[in-house]
């Protein structure tokens, strides 16, 4: 016993390896939250009109909340109260004005990226990957642009297409997640600084996966970027997100939110790898990941898609949710959720059936190691009008050691009686025996218990793009490092 | 010196004596059995002697090619090549047999500093030993163990100490479970196995197998002490009288030396 102590001690006092900050000059409005800053976050990029009466009408909705206390309080996780006044709204990088191609960004956010292992450099062509990196606020470049122009896809800076695309954003902006949708969603339509906007049109499928990577570098601030992905009739999007932030004491708030419009025979694929800084072994620290993630599947046969691998983050409270509205539109959740130390997750998804013939697919893995708390929080609700809707449902979960926690809340709402519902869940520990087993055929402990966890998670990796499921399995082992005594 | 030399080696488990005082030697080269009724300790020898930690040494010493065997960790065990199969596989879900089998000679290659195999090298070579082991293919793309019938597992355990060709082979039951042509099977790729650079340790509780698997040494375990050893006659003798015999000679007898 005692030798594999000592390496598991050596284990688990690696740290986070993502955890370093960047010196750059940045530019940040004023700690704190009113009319004012919202004006001065809209005016510094020089938006229309219409985005700062948004704004405006959202803030005023979110105050309305936040001075009745409707924060959201229902889910499994605790947390201090946040201060929503001792928040920096927004943070951006300095930059020299008219920032041509990313020659001329700044080279210390550069080497975070590459430091990172992100694409950004044209010459990683090769990948197939184009990126939209958004640094604290704002969003740094966008590789691939000219290409994706060629067949009309749009891949830009949310900021860029409220000014060249204005008529889309009005349209799709809140067409899917209004900012009365919940407190956290509000916050963001009032704050939001940048995030990342798709358009493919009709009958275009998109060669290149598409891909941001979001990093929060600044003290003290908060991230709000805005995703709106929309994919017009008979179009193919695949898109990959992917987040780190650095080593900090304080909690970070981040509020996204994304929408997605999936047209007639349109298909989009939403992947993201979340890895914000989870807190220390004491849960000291971290990113408040409160995100509100919704697909509509607007057309008939439409698909929506969503593969999270959840690994980072002190609090992740999350439930990317399809709205099924076309007939024969179809709707997908692939979760794995780890929580290890201190880390809490309440997540899940949401699957509505509002047509006829739609089916939702729902396969959720939690992993709970330390003291990790995982929760899965999943609605399916069937409509009246939904005739002839299926679902299937999966949710497992994983304990590794004695003194974390896994707990499945699935709600059903069935309004049609000829929906057809199959719900199948379990409950496993990594055995003695298991790692014994693979202890016996040479394997270490630590490799053992990712191999474990890998086949329990293989359902949910075999969904993401092959780049990404290699990069996944290796952030599983890192996360669950030293978890096994 | 010796493979395997097992010294005065007493065991704890769950504050039960199971072991209590055992001295066996085997050589290089060597096939030894050991019968002995339920409970009598065959699998709290064998999993001793494979690392496991729920089991607690309280007295003797286990060399293993003249190493410390009781201070390594299970996997180093493996590594220096001990081999255990197992008289309950486990399942692995979501591993395919292919990919574990690959892992686990490369994690013990590197252990001994040589390259590890890519696909390309290893997948002739599994392939080879599938055919010995007249195991449908289909089942390797399988998780490991998943929905394997009794007998599949237990074939597939002979299939991984094929792979992993291990110095010191323990078979806990191998054949338990097994149908006649399996049995068959299994026997043959055991003997294919026997070679004078591999000692085997064969836990049984039928003479039947021993037909096929013809040991050098019979050793018959009673309550924790190994009561009789003999030649491969001694199989067929408790085959006849079963251990009623042996049980009231325990004490009295010296255990033959090894
Ligand atoms: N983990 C454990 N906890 C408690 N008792 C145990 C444990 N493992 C083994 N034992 C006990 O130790 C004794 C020896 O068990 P062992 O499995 O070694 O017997 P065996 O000779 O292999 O028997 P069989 O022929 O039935 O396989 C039994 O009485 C068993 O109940
Ligand atoms: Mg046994």
């Amino acid at each position: 016993m005692s030798t594999n102590v000592n390496t598991i001690r050596e284990l688990a006092e690696r740290d986070y390896k993502w955890g370093f900050v960047t010196a750059v000059e940045e530019e940040r409005v004023p700690r704190g939250l009113n009319e004012d800053i919202i004006r001065l976050i809209s005016a510094k990029k020089r938006e229309p009109q219409f985005m700062l009466e948004w704004r405006l009408k959202a803030f005023q909705y979110w105050a309305s909340l936040e001075a009745s206390q409707a924060e959201p309080k229902w889910a499994n996780i605790k947390y201090a109260p946040i201060d929503y006044q001792d928040i920096v709204y927004y943070s951006a990088p300095k930059k020299k004005p008219g920032l041509q191609s990313l020659d001329e960004l700044d080279p210390e956010i550069l080497r975070t990226y590459e430091k990172l292992g992100i694409p950004l450099a044209e010459q990683k062509m090769l990948a197939g990957v184009a990126v939209d990196a958004v640094f604290d606020s704002v969003s740094v470049a966008t590789t691939f642009k000219e290409k994706l122009a060629e067949l009309g896809v749009i891949f830009c800076p949310f900021s860029e297409a409220v000014e060249k695309y204005p008529e889309l954003v009005k349209r799709y902006l809140g067409s899917v997640v209004p900012y009365t949708d919940n407190f956290f969603a509000a916050l963001n339509a009032a704050v939001f600084s940048d995030g990342s906007f798709v358009y493919v049109p009709e009958g275009v499928r998109c060669p290149l996966e598409l891909s941001t990577y979001f990093r929060i570098n600044a003290a003290e601030t908060g991230q709000f970027e805005r995703t709106l992905i929309v994919a017009d009739r008979g179009a193919y999007v695949s898109y990959l997100e992917g987040c780190t932030a650095p080593i900090r004491d304080e909690n970070q708030l981040h509020a996204a939110v994304v929408e997605l419009v999936a047209l007639d025979d349109a298909q989009i694929k939403y992947s993201t790898v979340q890895n914000w800084y989870p807190g220390d072994k004491q849960g000291r620290g971290g990113i408040y990941n409160f995100v509100t993630k919704r697909g509509k599947c607007a057309g008939v046969n439409s698909k929506i898609s969503w593969t999270q691998v959840e690994t980072g983050s002190a609090i992740t409270w999350k439930y990317p949710s399809c709205i099924l509205q076309g007939d024969n539109s179809a709707g997908e959740f692939y979760s794995v959720a780890l929580t290890n130390n201190y880390q809490q997750a309440d997540t899940g998804t949401k699957m509505i059936h509002l047509g006829k013939n739609t089916s939702s697919t729902v396969v959720s893995k939690g992993i709970s190691a330390g003291h990790g708390q995982n929760t899965y929080r999943g609605l399916v609700k069937i409509l009246k009008g939904a005739s002839r809707a299926r679902n299937y449902t999966q949710c497992d979960s994983l304990l590794i050691g004695d003194q974390c926690g896994a707990h499945t809340f699935p709600y059903i709402e069935v309004k049609n009686a000829s929906a057809r519902m199959e719900h199948e869940a379990s409950t496993s520990k990594i055995g003695e025996d298991q790692l014994f087993y693979l202890q016996q055929r040479g394997l270490k402990t630590e490799d053992a218990v990712s191999m474990i966890v890998n086949g329990f998670c293989k359902q949910v990796f075999r969904e993401l793009p092959m780049e990404f499921a290699v990069e996944a399995q290796k952030l599983l082992s890192v996360s669950l490092e030293g978890s096994v005594g | 010196m010796s493979l395997l030399e097992i010294k005065n080696l007493r065991v704890r488990v769950a504050g039960h004596e199971i072991l209590k005082g055992i001295d066996l030697t085997i050589d290089s080269g060597e096939v030894h059995s050991i019968m002995g009724p339920n409970g009598s300790g065959k699998s709290t020898l064998a999993q001793v002697l494979a690392r496991r930690e729920t089991y607690q040494v309280i007295d003797g010493e286990v060399l293993f090619n003249g190493k410390d065997l009781l201070a390594m960790k299970p996997e180093e065990a493996a590594c220096e090549g001990v081999f255990m199969a197992f008289q309950y596989p486990v399942e692995i879900p979501g591993i395919s047999n292919t990919y574990f089998m690959r892992s686990a000679l490369n994690a013990m290659r590197k252990y001994r500093n040589q390259d590890e195999m890519d696909a390309m090298d290893f997948l002739p070579m599994f392939r080879e030993k599938v055919k010995l082991l007249e195991m449908d293919e289909k089942l390797m793309s399988r998780s490991v163990n998943e929905g394997f019938s009794g007998g599949e597992k237990k074939r597939n355990e002979i299939l991984q100490m094929a792979v992993l060709e291990p110095k010191l082979a323990i078979l806990d039951e191998t054949d338990s479970g097994l149908d006649i042509d399996a049995l068959r099977i299994v026997a043959k790729g055991v003997n294919a196995m026997r070679s004078k650079d591999r000692g085997m340790l064969v836990v049984t509780h039928y003479q039947r197998l021993l037909n096929y698997i013809v040991p050098d040494r019979v050793h018959v375990l009673v309550d924790g002490r190994i009561a009789r050893s003999g030649g491969s006659e001694l199989a067929l003798e408790l085959e006849e009288k079963g251990y009623g015999w042996i049980d009231g000679e325990a004490q009295a007898t010296v255990p033959a030396s090894t």
